[in-house]
């Protein structure tokens, strides 16, 4: 049956420099800075889109497969 | 995506850029853009400055995105490693208190005003067309040719690794994101070990 794929934007938190392009980008609001440490995806919001990714200078910014 | 006012804040960076070139006077006023991302950090706890108001990080921003002046290739992964990021942010420290040091010894008249601008720390350029003699001790215009350098070393350093790289590589290994960053993790301390166990 019609079971899309889930995507999800996940951040390695380790390298991430908390610049927030991410966040500037992300058209539903999903990824936000965490206190100036780091991004956080909010899982219920984001779509997996990936500009958050293409976006990040770092790079750190992997769009997974979700498996419920 | 409704653009906010503070979207709007590179020009007031580029206009510091140009005004430099016309009367390095002007260079003192880029003690805003060190001042304010310390103190947003310092008292909110945040990175508010590079989330939101730098206009250095927009201007790499448009150029390298809406411009295309960008490879939008991955940084390579040394660059994003914690030895280079606080490696150059002590580098730029250090750079920093010897510019400090050439202020002082201009204000103590151990040494004569020097009207260049330092590129990269290394190339010196003539800058006296920028400087029209001053009310102001001349150690005052040393500190601006001084912080004009860095100012502008770092627009070159993130210009050349905007093109090399992404747009906004710059804010990677930028010493302001990485000392801001640093105050967040600090004050955060506390609340960062509650939040991991979720
Ligand atoms: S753009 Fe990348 S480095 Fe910057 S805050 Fe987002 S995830 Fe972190
Ligand atoms: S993948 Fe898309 S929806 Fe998810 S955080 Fe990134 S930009 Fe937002
Ligand atoms: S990392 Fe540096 S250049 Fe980038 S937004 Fe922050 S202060 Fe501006």
């Amino acid at each position: 049956m019609g079971t899309r794929i889930k995507r999800r934007a996940v951040v390695d938190d380790t390298a991430c420099v908390a610049c927030g392009c991410c966040a500037k980008v992300c058209p539903l609001s999903a990824i936000q800075i965490w206190r100036g440490v780091r991004a956080v995806v909010n899982a219920d919001k984001c779509v997996g889109c990936g500009k958050c990714a293409k976006e990040c200078p770092a790079s750190v910014i992997e769009i997974q497969e979700v498996r419920p | 995506m409704k653009k906010r006012w503070y979207d709007y804040l590179w020009i007031v960076e580029l206009t510091y850029l140009v005004l430099g070139f016309f009367n390095i006077l002007f260079a003192w006023l880029g003690l805003l853009f060190f001042f304010i991302p310390l103190i947003i950090a310092a008292v909110r706890g945040t990175k508010g400055y590079c989330n939101r108001y730098c206009g250095r990080g927009q201007i790499f921003g448009l150029l390298g995105g809406r411009f295309g002046l960008s490879r939008k290739k991955d940084i390579p992964r040394w660059m994003k490693s914690k030895w280079f990021r606080y490696g150059f942010l002590i580098f730029f420290f250090i750079m920093f208190f010897q510019m400090l040091w050439n202020t002082y010894l201009v204000f103590a008249g151990a040494q004569d005003l020097r009207q260049v601008v330092t590129l990269l720390w290394t190339f010196k350029l003539p800058w006296n067309w920028a400087y029209h003699g001053t009310l102001f001790h001349p150690g005052a215009a040393q500190f601006a040719f001084g912080f004009y350098s860095v100012m502008l070393t770092s627009t070159v350093l993130g210009l050349v690794t905007m093109v090399l790289f992404k747009p906004r590589s710059w804010c990677v290994y930028c010493p302001m994101g990485t000392m801001t960053q640093l105050i967040c993790k600090a004050k955060n301390r506390k609340d960062h070990t509650v939040t991991e166990q979720n």
